[in-house]
């Protein structure tokens, strides 16, 4: 007890709980889990919902007046910030929550965040943020912590809490990507972090402000963590901002409807979104059980600047399984995927269900009310230790999208399975191409100061085909539904490369009856820059996902980067100059330009020096196809020919088109039918003999160690890889899995602290 | 929105202007696609086994008399029963060397046949292309779909899954 009569007003007085009816916040979300464990419906709602029963018309004004405060609140907010990607772009979003974190209606943008800022609230307020820090009308929150509620340290969150009368009614949530957010290495998708600890910047749910203002210390503390202080300034700006925006519309909603109208308002709406999404499942899906694996490689043998345990070749499974079940639930299991592993591939639960939840919104939700009732509809079983629930406290996630990305392309295949299934032929689509690659780097910028950049060009890569239709060209993002590239003139602005030449890139996308959409290149010079480290970031040695019914996976890509070049000397010999690499088999690149040259299939490296008239390749992919390519209409093959989306000499060997010659198709594709039938075994005789091979382990060293971490991470798995090829019990393959034996060893101790 | 058959025979063929395939997507979905979605299928195929299920392009899953229900392609070729996976009963094409990888995809943009694959799974009776895999080496055939014909009938339709066994 203190003896001063100052200190003593200090000590701990009772304060009345800030939850309704005289319950604390933590009270509330413990009743409604309670709740819909026993009812299955949001707190206890499982009969009419008496407020949309009674006056549906006022029911849905209310929910349209939220929904556009969202909007409003984003489309203004943003013109805060300075980040092209944020302003240009528009990866940023806002949601509004209730008292407990269950999202009740979000704005448009990248809103796979909508459900990792409800995993944010809800720890705040299980952890009793209430008693302390104290959850008080005019505080500012703040999360980046992908263990916590987000995907990665970049998707930095704001949080504010909406009060009415003393009640607190809910909260305003609000997420921008960050440009750069201080990790290992630059940008906003670093590769180069091994560990938690070189994530970067790092916000795991703390108070950040009160009465409404940022608190300076951590304010003066972002501009110290990232590269690029200003971006990070305005960005927290227009954060700060549209949240108070959506506080406002709340605000004004209460006064005009009343608090208990809005009170019932914000339950029956999530109550109303689960049923209704529950109802889509049955209308537009089939019960059964979707299997769909992604892999994709993650090759750090070669960076000799990593220790030695994380100087690895990783191939990356994703063992994705989709269940629907009679009573309409969706089931999603990662079971058999990989061991998480030291580099910033690595996710979380809430990376995950981040992940689900922007599948959901651009699929079965789209037209309905999207919110957290579309959670309630959802089971998913994301093992710990695996790439989708690292169980780690000191694992990275710092650019958890290289295994979210490639994984969900199994959540839309196998959906458009059910879709088909249904005759829902116009809602058919097929894998999406993957978001790269990554121009990111940084080092000193064309005025001679440091920064960094994340190109966000990789916003527009391929769509995957649909039934009905080719992918969309370069054109789209599978976790921003509003795909924009920015402008090339913006980009110049910040980053010290000029763009030489910007075109679709030919065969990115997957052939098939419905080719995916294609992806494109940009070829860049550095300008006025003494050194920037870049990256190169996606897939060059697997294909990550097939097509459907017939349609091949989107091409993997290459690095094509030329350092200490003649360019310059090229330039002043007046001899014209290569501005893009249509066909890297007869490469005007290679031919004209000398250099120190990296033209191979390394397209996912540490950050490397570039400097002035040193030129890199940037290759964004394509889409998966749809269907027999040997159908493809005669007239569309040639359009892709006439439009750069297809090499002439692929025309015949992947499509059977004579180019100028439809009746010498005709005999061309019977010709490729007859062949498949010379070329093609028996499955059964081809298993035979693969078999051998599965048993001898005669693979590469990242093959062979991604079936033993799979064997070794699930029974399941393990078991059914086994009976499939008929082997031994205990078969499994002579190779360490350290990551595994970690894994284990964390949830053992997990297990014995619970 | 509801198409017509006619209108539905457009939008399966790609005739429908896209401005009503649009309207279409942003609509509530029409409960009877299903039914009209099988008859128009139904209507193509050159023989008569009652389609239960549509099964992606070229593939159906027809009933064959009481409780039997299998995988039947458009040409008649007929695989195995639905609970089974089709594509072990199919003819596969392996393109595991750089030389096979590059009759689909150019130089650098092929991948690595020792990190993955490409499987093409062929009707054995009309040799269309029904599938292809991406997998690493000696990744099992992948049973992409096994639906749940009984639950979805009778509990979602609300009517008996025709040719069920009494």
């Amino acid at each position: 007890m203190a003896i001063v009569d100052s200190t003593r007003e200090l000590e701990p007085r009772e304060r009345a709980p800030i939850g309704w009816e005289g319950r604390t916040a933590q009270e509330m979300l413990e009743e409604s889990e309670w709740l819909f464990a026993q009812s299955g419906a949001y707190w206890g709602l499982d009969g009419d919902l008496e407020l949309k029963g009674a006056d549906p018309i006022r029911y849905e004004k209310l929910f349209s007046r939220v929904r556009g405060g969202l909007v409003s609140a984003r489309e203004t907010a943003l013109n805060i910030s300075a980040s092209p990607i944020v302003k240009e772009i528009g990866e940023l979003c806002f949601a509004l929550y209730t008292p407990e974190g269950d999202s009740v209606a979000l704005s448009t943008g990248i809103i796979v965040h909508v459900h990792t800022m409800s995993d944010a609230i809800k720890h705040m307020v299980r952890s009793a943020y209430e008693d302390n820090p104290r959850i008080e009308p005019g505080d500012i929150f703040t999360n980046n912590d992908a263990m916590i509620g987000d995907v990665h340290n970049a998707d930095v969150q704001t949080i504010v809490p909406i009060f009415f009368e003393g009640e607190l009614v809910g909260w305003a949530g609000g997420v921008t990507h960050e440009i750069d957010i201080g990790a290992k290495t630059p940008g906003g998708v670093p590769v180069g972090p091994i560990s938690r600890f070189e994530d970067g910047i790092d916000l795991p749910a703390k108070k950040i402000g009160s009465h409404d203002e940022l608190w300076r210390d951590h304010v003066e503390a972002g501009k110290k963590g990232t590269r690029t202080p200003m971006y990070w300034t305005l960005d927290e700006r227009t954060r700060l901002a549209g949240c108070h925006m959506v506080r406002e519309a709340v605000e004004r909603v209460i006064l005009e409807e009343g608090v208990d109208v809005y009170k019932r308002f914000v339950r029956e709406v999530i109550e109303d979104g689960r049923r209704a999404f529950k109802s889509r499942l049955r209308e537009m899906t089939v019960p059964g059980r979707y299997r769909a694996p992604a892999f994709i490689e993650l090759p750090f043998a070669k960076e000799a600047q990593l220790p030695s345990y994380a100087r690895v070749d990783h191939a990356l499974h994703a063992a994705v399984e989709l269940r629907i079940t009679r009573d309409a639930v969706l089931e999603l299991d990662y079971d058999g995927t990989s061991a998480w592993g030291h580099h910033s591939g690595n996710c979380t639960p809430s990376s995950m269900q981040g992940a689900i939840w922007v599948m959901l919104t651009q699929t079965l939700i789209c037209n309905d009310k999207v919110n957290d009732g579309a959670y309630l509809g959802l089971r998913a079983n994301f093992p710990p230790g695996t790439l989708s629930n690292h169980s780690n406290p000191n694992a990275s996630t710092g650019n958890a999208w290289y295994f979210l990305i490639p994984s969900f392309m199994g959540f839309i295949k196998s959906l458009s399975r059910s879709l088909q299934a249904r005759g829902f032929v116009e809602e058919v689509l097929a894998p999406y191409g993957l978001t790269a690659n990554a121009f990111q780097g940084g080092g000193i910028t064309q005025y001679g100061t440091p920064g960094a950049t994340t190109n966000f060009g990789l916003s527009c890569v391929g769509g995957g085909a649909k039934m009905l239709l080719d992918g969309l060209d370069y054109g789209a993002a599978m976790w921003n539904p509003e795909g924009d590239m920015g402008d090339m003139e913006m980009w110049e602005l910040i980053e010290p490369f000029l763009y030489l030449g910007q075109r679709v890139k030919p065969n990115t996308a997957g052939p098939g009856r419905h080719r995916g959409g294609s992806g494109y290149e940009c070829l860049r010079l550095a300008w006025k820059t003494p050194f920037f480290e870049m990256q190169n970031i996606g897939n060059g040695r697997m294909f990550m996902q097939s097509g459907l019914w017939g349609g091949y996976p989107a091409a993997p890509a290459y690095r094509h980067n030329i350092r200490d070049t003649d360019f310059f000397a090229v330039v002043a010999r007046g001899e014209p100059y290569p501005v893009h690499e249509p066909d890297p088999a007869d490469s005007a690149l290679e031919r004209v330009i000398s250099g120190t040259r990296q033209f191979d299939l390394e397209t996912t490296t540490l950050p490397e020096m570039m400097r002035q008239g040193d030129l890199y390749l940037s290759v964004l992919r394509g889409g998966a196809g749809l269907g027999d390519p040997l159908e493809r209409p005669y007239e569309s093959v040639m359009e892709d020919i006439d439009g750069d989306f297809l090499l002439a000499r692929y025309a015949e060997p992947v499509y059977g088109v004579v180019p100028g010659d439809p009746d010498a198709t005709e005999a061309a594709r019977a010709a490729a039918r007859d062949r498949r039938g010379d070329e093609a075994v028996p499955v059964r005789e081809w298993m035979a003999a693969e078999r051998e091979r599965v048993l001898a382990g005669d693979f590469i060293e990242p093959v062979r160690r991604m079936y033993a971490e799979s064997l070794r991470l699930s029974q399941r798995w393990a078991a059914e890889f086994r009976e499939f090829w008929d082997l031994p019990e205990d078969f499994d393959y002579d190779i360490e899995t350290p990551e595994v034996d970690i894994a284990k060893a964390l949830i053992a101790q997990a297990g014995a602290t619970a | 929105m509801k198409l017509d058959a006619q209108g539905l025979r457009d939008l399966v063929d790609e005739r429908l202007p896209r401005g009503r395939v649009r309207a279409v997507q942003s609509a509530h979905k029409d409960p009877g696609r299903f039914d009209a979605y099988i008859a128009l299928l139904q209507e193509r195929v050159p023989w008569d086994d009652p389609i239960v299920l549509p099964f992606g392009e070229h593939l159906h899953i027809v009933a064959k008399g009481p409780g039997a229900f299998v995988v039947k392609c458009d040409c008649g070729h007929e695989f195995c029963s639905h609970e089974r996976n089709w594509k072990l009963e199919a003819l596969v094409r392996v393109r595991d060397d750089v030389e096979s990888l590059r009759e689909v995809y150019p130089e650098k943009m092929h991948g690595d046949p020792e990190w993955n694959v490409l499987r093409e799974y062929f009707c054995p009776g009309c040799r269309a292309q029904l599938e292809v895999e991406a997998v690493p080496p000696g990744y099992p055939v992948v049973h992409d779909f096994v639906p749940d014909l009984e639950g979805f009938y009778e509990e979602w339709l609300g009517r008996p899954l025709p040719g069920a066994a009494a």
